[in-house]
């Protein structure tokens, strides 16, 4: 391993990492301290996290996580497009849930022009919403036992993800960039065999994921790497604004599906898993019980899912049919109206979040009353839920900064922007 | 309804010449404050026990280019005990980018208001460690005011040295 130089790190990082007031460098030798330059390319920082880690031996003394590696500028792109432009770059956000963020982003764009999808397509985006939740929690669970060292439950989850993936092309077209929603509904109906396929899916998933847990649950070593690592008391963690399973990991019981019901969730019976240790491994049970909560949202969704449209009949604001725009000239226009300068919202700003995998996906948008946003931020779960990892790794070891990065499951599509 | 007229009588009270105004659009509730009381308002929000919004989700800036007070930075809260977010909106007189930062109030803000100083260049004053947060830390503009073009400049990144 080559030695880190000055050139290496930016004098204000090297300035974070060791204390303000101290004059040494990088290139001091010191008497039991050494910095540790982990990622951006590293296998267990899910993608391309870079932390800079300063040691006592083998314990973490400081820590400074740097981002924007994988920064595309979405938020200046979206400036820069109709609002219907901007649907398949929410897929690239939380690569891992695509749906789930389509959904959000539907969501905030009908809040902001005032109107709503046919219950229908409101029920379909819960079901996708959910089956992305259980993609992502699979993931995130097999990748979190990958990296404390138990590889066969990563291969064992992503099997059941892989299924995850079919029924998306089944309903989508697409297994992973699926670009599902649009504003005023969803793009296309489910059939009648997606929806005896998603039951067959839900009807076996408990007995799948009863063997998961029995490979982890009583295995000793996976327990022992995550027991009391990375802990965050409850006030601590709404501090750092974190959201999601990491959040419910600490005894808060915050799901915006019950603090804020959107779609129909009101409709649903479901519980909001909570545990207080604020462990790693708390974080892990959440996962593992959610993806139980989910499946039960599913297959009630399923029964009370109503006929109907799954687009919203409003010819100045939503696309109209395909087969309408070749025969007749009303739809022709609206249309070529839409997608030339957008749907032109009145003036006026809003906030929307939804709970997503990883926790609170918001899209704060700017209206001027033009086709496209004035601003359109995007409050992602997991850029937030990092800027924990300083805290949580402190006075633990190098080995268990894998485990804590596991257990906050970020994405850097999200977190990068 | 209640609960609106509430914040607004405690904030009016608590800090004199605070002159807090709500706003509805929507459904989201706005209360715009003067830019130099943020850190009383904000600690007033988080801590006065009828209230507790205790979970800051989000602070950002608005560019508003071409009007005469130029930049606003907006927090969103949420108090966990109503169920209830709100959003506080201040406006930096003039040309100014300069706003006290709340970060002692919430651990969150610290990244949020680095995001917001490095896509913007609002500078929050007694920042812990106001650095870039996505761009590297040479670089010279703020990619999210409205004249930074969409494609860039070019030469303003340089690549890394072999």
């Amino acid at each position: 391993m080559e030695k880190l130089t000055k050139n290496d790190v930016h004098p204000k990082i090297v300035q974070a990492l060791l204390d303000i007031n101290s004059d040494i460098t990088v290139e001091d030798v010191l008497d039991n301290e050494m910095i540790l330059n982990m990622g951006p390319q590293h296998p267990a920082t899910h993608g391309v996290l870079r932390l800079l880690l300063r040691l006592d031996g083998e314990t973490v003394v400081a820590c400074v996580p740097e981002l924007g590696y994988l920064h595309r500028g979405y938020e200046k792109m979206a400036e820069n497009m109709n609002y219907l432009d901007f649907i398949p770059h929410t897929d690239r956000l939380d690569y891992l849930s695509p749906p789930a963020n389509n959904v959000a982003y539907a969501l905030a764009v009908e809040k902001l022009i005032g109107i709503e999808a046919p219950k229908r397509a409101q029920y379909i985006r819960m079901i996708v919403t959910e089956l992305a939740r259980m993609g992502s929690h699979l993931v995130a669970i097999g990748a979190l036992a990958m990296d404390v060292g138990a590889l066969t439950v990563f291969l064992w989850t992503l099997r059941e993800r892989e299924k995850i993936m079919d029924l998306f092309d089944l309903v989508c077209g697409a297994r992973f960039t699926t670009s599902y929603t649009r504003i005023g509904g969803v793009a296309q109906d489910l059939s009648p065999d997606a929806i005896s396929k998603i039951k067959d899916f839900i009807g076996q998933f408990n007995k799948k994921l009863n063997e998961v847990e029995n490979l982890l649950n009583g295995n000793r070593i996976f327990i022992e790497r995550l027991e009391g690592i990375g802990v965050i008391s409850a006030e601590d963690a709404l501090s750092y604004g974190l959201t999601g399973p990491s959040l419910r990991g600490s005894g808060v019981k915050h799901d915006l599906r019950k603090a804020t019901p959107y779609l129909f969730y009101n409709e649903i019976d479901f519980d909001v898993p909570v545990f207080t240790e604020g462990d790693c491994l708390a974080r892990y049970f959440v996962r593992a019980d959610e993806l139980r909560e989910s499946a039960k949202i599913i297959s009630q969704c399923l029964v009370q899912i109503p006929e109907g449209e799954v687009m919203l009949n409003s010819p100045k604001k939503v696309l109209p049919r395909k087969t309408e725009i070749y025969s007749r000239m009303e739809e022709l226009i609206h249309d070529f109206m839409i997608v030339n300068f957008g749907v032109n919202p009145p003036v006026g700003e809003i906030y929307s979040a939804v709970e997503n995998p990883k926790g609170e996906l918001g899209f704060y948008i700017v209206s001027k009353g033009e086709g496209h946003p004035w601003k359109m931020k995007i409050r992602s779960p997991s850029f937030i839920n990092l800027q924990a990892i300083p805290h949580l790794v402190k006075g633990h070891l190098v080995s268990d900064v894998v485990a804590i990065i596991g257990s906050l499951d970020p994405v850097m599509g999200e977190a990068d922007k | 309804m209640e609960l609106l007229n509430k914040i607004l009588e405690i904030v009016n009270t608590a800090i004199l010449s605070a002159n807090g105004t709500i706003s509805e659009f929507r459904g989201d509730f706005v209360l715009t404050v003067k830019s130099s009381q943020i850190i009383q308002i904000a600690e007033l929000l988080k801590n006065h026990p009828e209230l507790q919004f205790k979970l800051c989700e989000d602070i950002t800036a608005v560019d508003w280019a071409t009007r005469e007070n130029r930049f606003s930075v907006v927090y969103h809260l949420f108090s966990l005990l109503h169920s209830f977010r709100l959003r506080v909106v201040t406006v930096l007189e003039g040309s100014g980018t300069a706003i006290d930062t709340v970060t002692s109030i919430w651990k969150t803000a610290n990244w949020q208001e680095r995001e917001a100083y490095d896509m913007y260049g609002i500078e929050f004053k007694n920042h812990p460690d106001l650095r870039r947060m996505y761009m590297p830390e040479e670089f010279e503009y703020y990619p999210l005011r409205k004249e930074f073009p969409l494609l860039g400049i070019p030469g303003s990144l340089p690549l890394p040295k072999k």
